[in-house]
């Protein structure tokens, strides 16, 4: 691997001489039981090809089959991006010769995609809504999975052969293709984050896929390039591929605008090429340039015949379109009683569903926020993960309020409480009784606690019995290190006072 | 007239991996040529009402329930391969170093 350094502008001067423009293709893989064109069954984690038929291992004379329900997930996408269905489209061979491609084309869409024409409307970070125009949107197959052997780094380069799993041969894909996205200046990077994400959000709303990035079910190709002015022509862009978190999104396209924009300082042109990004590092790498080999021989797939979705069709699923993620964020809000910046708050966390279902196991709204964006958003961040990757389901969330409620655990024990789920130790309810948490509701040893502390501070007890109540939470402060926080703070003043007017 | 060159014959042939010597190349532009201009006299009868037609049936929406099948087992799926190892296909070296 090349090592020569990169030349980097800083990205705020990059952004005030340069108008960036991206162009983003995000993959899907549908969630259907079996494959696009034949009934593999789809399985994550098999055996390599032990999910795969004749057809997905491109064996002479196997013929494909639609699969409908890939269609028709096909067009809630379609109808959830707002564009149009197409009356009737085709399937078409692109033809490439790499071993993931056993039949040496992809069977994809080509100028007759099945949606085409619409929009998405993004929210970003701070509230503002930018819309991105959508091209197009179409059906086609997944490659299977090649691992490199030999050579130092499991890299393509330098190996000295190459092994295929064609069990993800076939999957269904949906390939979103957007407009040139301009006007978004320096936000670029945030508009290109926020727009996958809520890519993501819609694909498992509408039920059509799991939608997990690290599962590669989604994937982003990013295209960005610069102009001196937005009303300059587009400038020479580059494709950065398979770019495969919403983290990476952002990095990849402020990265390579920061490069492009020293290559074009220095009075150099873009070369137009595909483009690698790096995780670790946090650089993007030359690929392939995009040159004649290009040539896909694109034609239409005489073993298929074309999709005519009806417009009877068509409007059924429309109808039976579940509530989308921004919808559902307003119902929510307006139930929850959330402040807008709050439920921004909760919405940036990725909280929405663990909120929702934590009220669902009989917290109030209030209560579900509170633990999810105070103390687990704490503990998310410090140990770099995201809120619904903590070891801690909202229903547990749920289980833990309702002991706060009851009156068994205070605010301080439910803490503990909390630790105890997330160091594995059990449900709240298990770690109350194992470590002994319940707060000490019997009188008796509260009294003796209370004794003890005033007799221990006389001169206190003497201020109390006087009328100055000031010095009451001194004692209560004793009791509660005595009974090492188990104490219901209320009830021990209540005794304080109690004892000391006896 | 004619439309298709020779060099055209051979970009499209090294597309397809197809490896022709220069004597296959000449044949093959000049019969080539002979058929695209056939196919090409359909467009000239062809009216402005006649659709461009991909397919010959008339038929559209042929789909298939998303069923699963039983797939093949790993073994029968390796049978043809020339070589394989854990389970996967193994293809011959695919770039060299860069």
């Amino acid at each position: 691997m090349s090592t020569q350094t990169v030349d980097l502008a800083d990205y705020d001067e990059a952004v005030a001489r340069f108008d960036p423009v991206i162009g983003i293709e995000v993959h899907v893989e549908l969630g259907t039981a079996t494959k696009m064109f034949d009934g593999a069954p789809q399985t994550f984690g098999a055996e390599p090809n032990t999910a795969v038929t004749p057809v997905s291992l491109g064996l002479p004379g196997a013929l494909p089959a639609v699969n409908g329900t890939a269609v028709e997930y096909a067009i809630r996408i379609g109808l959830a991006l707002n564009c149009q269905i197409a009356e009737t489209c085709r399937f078409a061979r692109k033809n490439y010769f790499y071993p993931d491609v056993p039949k040496n084309f992809q069977t994809s869409q080509y100028d007759e995609p099945i949606a085409h024409d619409g929009y998405l409307d993004v929210e970003l970070e701070d509230g503002t809504v930018f819309r991105v125009e959508i091209e197009r949107a179409h059906m086609e197959e997944d490659a299977g999975k090649n691992t490199h052997v030999g050579g130092a780094t499991g890299r393509i380069q330098g190996a000295e052969y190459s092994l295929v799993d064609y069990n993800r041969a076939g999957i269904p894909l949906v390939e979103i293709v957007t407009k040139p996205i301009t006007g978004a200046g320096e936000r670029a990077p945030e508009v290109a984050r926020a727009y996958v994400q809520t890519l993501r959000d819609i694909f498992r709303a509408l039920g059509v896929s799991e939608a997990r990035m690290e599962r590669g079910n989604v994937r982003a190709d990013v295209n960005v390039s610069l102009r001196p002015t937005p009303t300059s022509p587009l400038g020479t862009r580059t494709e950065t591929k398979n770019v495969n978190s919403f983290r990476s999104v952002e990095r990849s396209v402020r990265y390579e605008i920061s490069r492009q924009a020293a290559i074009l300082d220095a009075t150099g042109s873009v070369t137009q090429e595909t483009r690698h990004w790096h995780e670790d590092t946090g650089i993007t790498t030359a690929g392939r340039v995009k040159s004649d080999a290009e040539d896909y021989r694109y034609f239409p797939e005489p073993d298929l015949v074309p999709v005519a979705p009806s417009r009877e069709w068509v409007e059924e699923i429309r109808a039976a379109l579940p509530e989308l993620p921004a919808a559902r964020r307003r119902r929510l809000q307006g139930e929850w009683g959330y402040a807008d910046a709050e439920m921004r708050d909760v919405v940036n966390a990725g909280a929405v569903e663990l909120i929702e279902a934590t009220v669902a196991a009989g917290a109030s709204p209030a209560a579900a926020r509170k633990w999810w964006m105070g103390e687990l958003a704490r503990t998310a961040k410090t140990q770099e993960v995201e809120l619904a990757e903590l070891p801690i389901t909202p229903a547990q969330i749920g289980q833990l309020q309702q002991l706060v409620d009851a009156g068994r655990i205070n605010d301080k024990l439910a803490r503990q409480v909390l630790e105890g789920v997330l160091a594995g130790e059990g449900d709240p309810e298990a770690v109350v009784v194992a470590r002994g948490l319940e707060v000490v509701s019997d009188d008796g040893p509260l009294l003796e606690a209370i004794d003890a502390a005033l007799a221990a501070q006389p001169d206190i007890a003497e201020k109390i019995r006087s009328g100055n109540l000031g010095p009451v939470g001194a004692i209560i402060g004793s009791v509660m290190k005595a009974t090492r926080g188990q104490a219901d703070a209320g009830r021990v003043r209540e005794l304080v006072l109690e004892r000391v007017q006896a | 007239m004619s439309s298709l060159s020779r060099d055209e014959v051979a970009r499209v042939a090294g597309l397809a991996r197809i490896d022709l010597t220069p004597e296959e190349l000449d044949r093959l532009a000049g019969e080539l040529d002979v058929i695209v201009e056939s196919v090409a006299r359909v467009s000239e009868v062809a009216t402005p009402d006649v659709p461009a037609t991909s397919h010959p049936l008339p038929m559209t929406n042929v789909f298939r329930p998303d069923v699963p099948e039983q797939p093949l087992t790993q073994e029968q799926a390796l049978s043809g391969a020339p070589a394989s190892e854990d389970g996967k296909f193994l293809v011959p070296q695919i770039l060299g170093e860069e």
